[in-house]
């Protein structure tokens, strides 16, 4: 199992467009990617909706996890998203 | 209601003018979960059911999407994305192998999610509105019945709802929606506004309109709110002749509009978008008496820059060229929350940080606004009033004047919309320009009745003598200090209290275009002093009803076909 942590750059937090784009990408990967807040349970990195529950905001940490063939590559992917101010993009 | 089922008769609140005759539509309401579902055994087979069904709700949202308007079709597309979700899927599952059935378990999994997304309160709130549309579809595919909402409307129909979602309203057309029956709602409901934007007749508190039969042919009056239900050869006549006489009633000019003697009263169009902007200035109207700004800042992540807020007014301005555009600054609060300027839930949200409560705390918000309004000002030169929402008490009407003028916008006026205002009108008027009424607001502030609840419709009746005297109390201190005061709540769009009004001493009527005409012959019907004769009997009133009923009896008959 590869994982990542990562803080949150989009200044609105992972919300709406931010989170729609970080969705796309990690369905994008083929792979059952996870992400959880600090000491919350992982939920679908692939489900919008669970995403958006997560609530993540700007400057927090999440943990991303995969597991298959190319989790390290994808997670990292994954990892310059979130690092990006999405929102100002 | 009465008479039999095959001839019916029901009484509602005309809230939209016009008649119109046609099939019945009813926008079917959502099933519920049946409290008795059969538990799942086999919950891998179930889990392909519920999937193929939400992947059919998918697909039909998104032809509705591909037909929809600008406005609507975000909704729509991500309704449809909602249904596809695997998180959805994935918790839809969980309850099936638990042992619920279908339809309990997609109404649990929803649930759950939409706790955590009001946990979140805000924007993320209002999504639960999506998708819990997106439960009432897929759980009535389940249940083997139509998708609840409105069908596709194939030939012209009248639409009867119990309420309508904006959701659901966003899709209609004239085209194809002749009227609008609603069982709740009240005359400042989404729906009556959207019906008078449009011009589709519509009534609401029609209460029992639901049981009539899909298919039945309705007659339906939006001005005095009746509806006949397979109206006879010579009800229909009637009604045509209504109409005949209303649009011959409407012919009369296009002219600025004035009482019988004279009078001057600034017939202005109420307008939220610069779409609205560019389509009311090509009609006979005499400028903007409100310019709703909030659509630039709602739905926004973050806030307008002040140059996209200029580029906005400027293009406004420049439609209206020498007529007036009174522009309410941003009128938003715990209700219409801001993403970027969001104080938080609030237990009352109508009697909260709203208006120029959030503008004197967000100073930004405001500044940036006002910034853009002056430029907008100097690129075109337009007459430009400027004015701000829900102003209280002196210190807001100062605080807010000396920031208007110290940008050089030429006139500063505030919104006379809570009581308070009203009844000291006089000393918030010693410094400003102008005031206008904001009847929506006013009266429900002045009858404690949310205008929200369409059970309370019978409190929020504009002809309410107690509102009147509200109203008149503003308009005193108005005439004390030389003042001018307008009305751009829907009162002023009322061909019969846009009388009472020039006769309580209101110098301008705004309201949706469509209106303009009807108010415009009533105004021209009468002298001033018969409008001051008939508000001093509408005062007299006991009650709403009342109020109208001496009105229309003092009126020039043709007034009683203007509604």
């Amino acid at each position: 199992m590869a994982t990542r942590q990562v803080s949150i750059a989009s200044s609105v937090g992972l919300h709406a467009r931010p989170a729609s784009l970080f969705v796309q990408a990690a369905t994008a990967t083929g792979l059952p990617v996870t992400i959880a807040k600090e000491g919350g349970n992982p939920v679908d990195a692939r489900s919008i909706l669970m995403v958006m529950a997560l609530g993540a905001k700007n400057g927090e940490t999440v943990t991303l996890s995969a597991d298959g063939e190319g989790a390290d590559e994808a997670l990292d992917t994954l990892v310059a998203l979130l690092s990006r101010d999405l929102d100002a993009e | 209601m009465t008479g039999d089922v095959l001839h019916t008769t029901f009484h509602g609140i005309g809230v939209s003018a016009g008649t119109a005759v046609g099939p019945l539509v009813i926008v079917t309401p959502a099933p519920k979960a049946p409290t008795d579902e059969a538990p799942t055994t086999d919950a891998a087979a179930a889990a392909d059911v519920v999937r193929g069904v939400l992947e059919d709700v998918a697909v039909g949202l998104e032809a509705r999407a591909a037909k929809a308007s600008d406005h609507a079709r975000p909704i729509l597309e991500a309704g449809a994305m909602m249904a596809r979700d695997p998180g959805l899927a994935m918790g839809i599952e969980n309850q099936l192998k638990a042992g619920k059935g279908p339809t309990t378990a997609v109404t649990a999994a929803v649930e759950e999610i939409c706790v955590m997304f009001e946990a979140l309160g805000g924007y993320m709130a209002e999504r639960v509105t999506d998708l819990r549309d997106v439960r009432d579809r897929a759980v009535a595919r389940l249940l083997g019945k139509p998708e609840p909402g409105v069908p596709t409307l194939t030939v012209p129909s009248i639409l009867a709802a119990h309420d309508l979602a904006p959701a659901e309203t966003a899709t209609l057309t004239t085209e194809t929606c002749l009227g609008i029956i609603t069982e709740a709602g009240g005359p400042t409901s989404h729906t009556a506004i959207l019906a008078s934007q449009l011009g589709i007749p519509a009534v609401v508190q029609a209460v029992g309109i639901m049981a009539v039969p899909v298919g039945t042919r309705v007659a339906i009056d939006g001005g005095v709110g009746e509806i006949t239900v397979n109206p006879t050869a010579e009800e229909s006549a009637m009604l045509e002749e209504r109409k005949r006489r209303r649009a011959a009633a409407l012919a009369g000019g296009t002219g600025n509009g004035a009482t019988k003697d004279g009078y001057p009263v600034a017939l202005l169009a109420n307008i939220g978008t610069a779409d609205d902007a560019r389509k009311a200035a090509k009609q006979p109207v005499e400028g903007v008496g409100l310019f709703r700004t909030e659509f630039l800042f709602l739905d926004r992540d973050t806030m307008p820059t002040v140059e996209e807020q200029t580029a906005t007014y400027t293009e406004v301005f420049e439609a209206f060229g020498t007529r007036r555009i009174v522009v309410r600054t941003l009128d938003a609060g715990a209700d219409k929350p801001l993403k970027f300027a969001d104080l938080g839930p609030e237990e009352n949200p109508a009697l909260g940080r709203r208006g120029i409560r959030l503008g004197m705390i967000r100073t930004d918000v405001m500044d940036a606004q006002l910034e853009a309004l002056a430029a907008a000002y100097k690129a075109t030169g337009a007459d430009v009033r400027v004015m701000a929402p829900m102003i209280a008490t002196q210190a807001e009407a100062t605080w807010f004047a000396e920031k208007v003028r110290a940008l050089g916008l030429p006139k500063v006026g505030v919104m006379i919309e809570v009581p308070a205002a009203a009844i000291r009108s006089r000393g918030i008027l010693y410094h400003v320009d102008f005031a206008s009424l904001g009847t929506n607001d006013l009266q429900q502030y002045t009858m404690a009745a949310d205008r929200m609840q369409g059970e309370l419709a019978d409190l929020l009746n504009p002809w309410e003598p107690a509102l009147l005297d509200v109203v008149a109390l503003a308009c005193e201190g108005g005439q004390a200090m030389g003042k001018p005061i307008g009305v751009c709540g829907e009162a002023g769009g009322d061909p019969g209290l846009a009388l009472v009004l020039a006769g309580l001493g209101v110098s301008s009527l705004s309201m949706a275009p469509g209106k303009v005409p009807a108010v415009r012959t009533a105004l021209g019907l009468h002298t001033l002093t018969q409008c001051q004769q008939m508000a001093a009997a509408a005062r007299a009133a006991t009650d709403a009803a009342g109020a109208k009923a001496a009105v229309l009896k003092m009126a020039d008959p043709v007034l009683a076909d203007l509604f």
